[in-house]
């Protein structure tokens, strides 16, 4: 009950391939307009995310079918440099791209679970759900 | 691939109908900042209407080109946000707070008139 699919992030136009499927997933799955923007934005936060810091990744997408709850989740996965500090990045306005640091505070509030794991020189994983209503 | 940039009168109108990716919102950045310098245009519309999503990158790319043009002495509104793609980018933590909007391409007309006291 677990179909996955999985998007390779290398270079810049992955982030629009891994956005688009990841939105035809959550309409097909039956997700509103504004769900399926949130879903969408939250994967092109994470797909920036690994093209920026960790240069290559990948993303998975997975259905989550278990009457009487569905969802959606993505699961960001690369072998970068990994997060110093995880309480850094999780404050709004912490870049070091010079973006302007709404990434994953924001895809934390764009999604309905959020968890992060990164290991200096190892990587990060990074695993968010967003359930159907 | 560009975005294509119309002049009328003496406004820009740019109509965004695809998926923005990076390289493309750079590459509208220096393509308007240029556009406006070579025409002279004293206000440009941005719409909006077909983009489905919003992220902070493309938010930043929108805000930076408000702030761009303003300093060359040329008026920008950004027309047709969607409400999905309002909601997101305020969960996103986003607010372009100093970005004027309209509703529509003929708002955003009506709000460089009065803006440039046409």
């Amino acid at each position: 009950m677990k179909p996955q699919s999985c998007v390779n992030i290398n270079k810049e136009w992955d982030i629009v391939g891994a956005r688009q499927l990841g939105r035809d997933i959550a309409k097909k799955m039956g997700f509103g307009t504004v769900d399926q923007a949130r879903i969408a934005t939250a994967i092109s936060e994470l797909a920036r995310n690994i093209y920026l810091y960790a240069e290559e990744g990948q993303i998975c997408f997975e259905v989550i079918d278990n009457l009487p709850q569905r969802g959606m989740r993505m699961i960001a996965v690369d072998t970068g440099p990994g997060i110093k500090d995880i309480g850094q990045v999780m404050q709004d306005g912490f870049s070091t791209s010079g973006g302007l640091g709404a990434g994953l505070p924001g895809v934390k509030r764009l999604m309905d679970e959020f968890d992060l794991q990164s290991e200096a020189s190892k990587g990060t994983r990074i695993n968010a759900v967003k359930w159907l209503r | 691939m560009r975005i294509p940039i119309l002049k009328l009168h003496n406004y820009l109108l740019i109509s965004i109908q695809t998926e923005i990716d990076d390289n493309t919102a750079i590459q509208f950045q220096e393509d308007l900042l240029d556009k406006i310098h070579k025409s002279g245009s004293s206000g440009v519309v941005i719409d909006l209407t077909s983009v489905e999503i919003i992220d902070s990158f493309i938010a930043k790319v929108l805000g930076d080109v408000v702030t761009m043009s303003d300093l060359m002495g040329a008026k920008v509104v950004l027309t047709g946000i969607q409400p999905a793609v309002a909601m997101t980018l305020i969960d996103l933590g986003i607010h372009l707070k100093n970005v004027p909007t309209a509703l529509d391409l003929e708002q955003g007309l009506i709000k460089l008139h009065q803006e440039l006291g046409v």
